[in-house]
């Protein structure tokens, strides 16, 4: 199915299995190169007058690890964000995705990309509301053409992974917040993405659906998922192993 | 992507809002129903009208040279027309006929027989084979018809139409009347009495196609009479110019009947004319309804639309799942409304006491046209959901 080929400068050595066996990162990717690499990465909105919402930007996520990026309203997280999901792109600078120079990609293959390398999880957990969880979790394999064969049985394998299986045959309306997330956090683990990107992941959920969320990202963070959490509040950072700080579109190590 | 999951996609986001739908469909429905029973009665009541229409007009065929062959006097048709013509299926019955040339001779019966007969006269002589007495439906008042062994030997033998007995004075045949034509003299074997087709038969004298050759020099028939089986005249009307110049079928010209489902036709176009358009209106009713509810379903839908991008769907599997859901509605609306039109058609038939009649192709052309109008229907909103940013998209929530 996956017929990118990596970045010339990409390493190719065979997929590494998780320790518990699983595939967590991109079979074609070798561990040593980066899932992400940003270099010198600008995004301009508009010309009259342009909005700069990211300059700059240097930024190397290794595999396995969690990151964080905290900023103001407006600096600029969702626009990295949704670079790094290829659903937008720079207007300047280079990103590399598990080694692949995303810049130069057509708009089908970055959907490709999407399908295969990407899971995103969003702060409005964009569920169908029409179908029921474990259809929305199937959702995930739909582009990716995966087998039919099998998918229900995948589908409740990352159902189990957040202990929602209980909840399958259900409709997402008759969830609460926390249990919406945990969906759409299974959807996005559907087939081992290399990265998940979380935009606000917890921004609409109360203190104690926050903190069960927190709590199975830290369960995923300890089995070598590559996260990256879009927030402002740093209870959220804290968990990541890594935090980044946005102001005006400039990114910068967190220091404190 | 793969074809299942397309077509499993747009089937959910039809159930989703099955309201909805249904009242989309509708339109297609009455529209498709419309067109469906209005062809479908039209043709069952033109057909009724066979039955009734004047048989003997329904069933006459006649071949004759063409004007490019050289008109009437040409010699194209084959001696063996009417063998060649009785071997078509649907033929009942054929013959072929010539004026024969009897260049001035004066036909005048033999005095022995009747003294008070009138003196020589002119009558028009013609050349028959035999199958044209039965293509006529010509009855025989007295004696016999001549047969092909007489054609073959070329006997001098009449057969008399009833206005030429009558001007020769012969009201019998019992006593083997004969006639002088010129200086020749011939049997009067038979006399008609009446004839349904070629009525100039009624004042004519005549002969054995053999006899005509021999004696008259008769070149070619000028004319072949076919009676076909009700219903068979368009086959006819193809095949025998085929059969009997199969050379070139050009060189002969056929007269055939009007076809009666036609003139009752133009009768009923008025009407007809009325409920296809009214058919049209509701299947373009219908299609503005598909369109619209495509439309505030790609505008309501924007959300799910951003999802699936994020989710990996190419521009092209957006617009291949909104299009393949309007077809969906277009082409239900095409089968309830084939259905519905089918069933109007027969309830109608039922109560006449009729025999439903409907192109197959109708029934089974409406599903398509159904989806179609759904396709086309959908292509506008399809392209719109396609072009949304998935950035945008997704900003607006599911
Ligand atoms: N499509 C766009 N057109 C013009 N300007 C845009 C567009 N999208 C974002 N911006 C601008 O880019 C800047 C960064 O926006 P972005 O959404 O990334 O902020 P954010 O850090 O996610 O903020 P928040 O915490 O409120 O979500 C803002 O000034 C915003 O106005
Ligand atoms: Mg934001």
């Amino acid at each position: 199915m996956r017929h990118l080929t990596p970045h010339p400068d990409a390493d190719v050595a065979p997929g590494a299995p998780s320790h518990d066996g699983r595939r967590l990162v991109a079979d074609d990717a070798p561990p040593e190169v980066p899932a992400v690499a940003l270099q010198g990465l600008g995004r301009v909105f508009g010309a009259d007058p342009p909005v700069v919402a990211l300059r700059g930007v240097d930024l190397v996520l290794e595999r396995g690890t969690s990151l964080a990026i905290l900023g103001p309203s407006g600096s600029g997280k969702s626009t990295l964000l949704n670079v790094l999901g290829c659903l937008d792109r720079q207007t300047c600078g280079t990103y590399r995705l598990d080694g692949i120079d995303v810049g130069g990609l057509s708009d089908g293959e970055r959907a490709v990309l999407r399908a295969q390398r990407i899971g995103f999880v969003f702060q409005t957990f964009n569920l169908l509301a029409h179908r029921p969880v474990i259809e929305n979790v199937m959702l995930a394999e739909v582009y990716r053409g995966t087998a039919r064969d099998g998918r229900h049985e995948r589908a409740l394998r990352a159902l189990e992974r957040v202990g929602m299986t209980h909840r399958a045959g259900f409709l997402p309306t008759r969830l609460s917040g926390g249990e919406q997330q945990r969906v759409a956090i299974a959807r996005a683990l559907l087939g081992d993405p290399t990265i998940m990107l979380c935009d606000e992941p917890t921004g609409n959920l109360d203190s104690v659906n926050t903190r069960s969320v927190l709590a199975l990202f830290d369960e995923l963070g300890a089995l070598g998922l590559t996260v990256v959490i879009v927030t402002h509040e740093d209870e959220v950072a804290a968990h990541a192993a890594r935090r980044v700080r946005i102001i005006d579109g400039e990114l910068s190590e967190d220091g404190a | 992507m793969r074809p299942a999951d397309l077509a499993a996609e747009a089937f959910a986001g039809l159930v989703a809002r099955p309201a909805r739908v249904l009242l989309t469909v509708l339109g297609t429905v009455i529209g498709i129903g419309a067109l469906v029973a209005t062809l479908g009665l039209s043709k069952t009541a033109g057909s009724q009208i066979v039955g009734h229409f004047d048989e003997l007009s329904a069933t006459d065929v006649v071949v004759s040279p063409s004007a490019r062959a050289g008109g009437a006097g040409a010699a194209v048709l084959p001696w063996d027309a009417e063998a060649r013509l009785r071997r078509l299926n649907g033929v009942a019955a054929a013959g072929t006929l010539a004026d024969v040339d009897v260049r001035g001779a004066l036909v005048r019966s033999v005095p022995i027989n009747d003294p008070l007969a009138a003196g020589a006269v002119q009558l028009p002589m013609k050349a028959a084979s035999p199958g044209a007495f039965r293509a006529v439906h010509a009855e025989l008042a007295a004696g016999r018809l001549f047969d092909e062994g007489h054609s073959r030997r070329a006997d001098r033998v009449l057969v008399l139409g009833p206005n030429a007995a009558r001007r020769l004075g012969i009201t019998r045949v019992d006593q083997q009347p004969a006639v002088f034509v010129g200086d020749r003299l011939y049997a009067v074997i038979g006399m008609l009495s009446a004839v349904s087709r070629q009525a100039s038969l009624l004042g004519a004298a005549i002969m054995p196609e053999g006899t005509a050759r021999r004696e008259f020099g008769l070149r070619a028939p000028a004319l072949a009479q076919v009676e076909t089986r009700l219903g068979a005249v368009d086959l006819i009307v193809r095949q025998a110019p085929v059969a009997l110049s199969p050379g070139d079928p050009g060189l002969l010209k056929v007269a055939a009947p009007p076809d009666p489902r036609e003139l009752r036709g133009e009768v009923r176009n008025d009407l007809d004319a009325l409920f296809l358009l009214l058919g049209g209106v509701s299947l373009l009713v219908g299609a503005i309804g598909i369109a619209n509810v495509t439309l505030v379903s790609v505008l309501e839908r924007v959300g799910e639309i951003g999802l699936r991008r994020a989710l990996g769907a190419a521009r092209r599997h957006i617009a291949a799942q909104f299009l393949l859901e309007s077809a969906a509605m277009g082409l239900a609306g095409g089968i309830v409304g084939a259905s519905a039109g089918t069933l109007v058609i027969v309830g109608v038939s039922a109560s006449r006491t009729w025999t439903p009649v409907l192109d197959p192709w109708v029934p089974l052309g409406a599903p398509v046209v159904g989806a179609l109008i759904g396709l086309l229907s959908g292509t506008y909103p399809s392209l719109r959901a396609a072009w949304l940013e998935p950035v945008e998209a997704l900003r607006s929530g599911t």
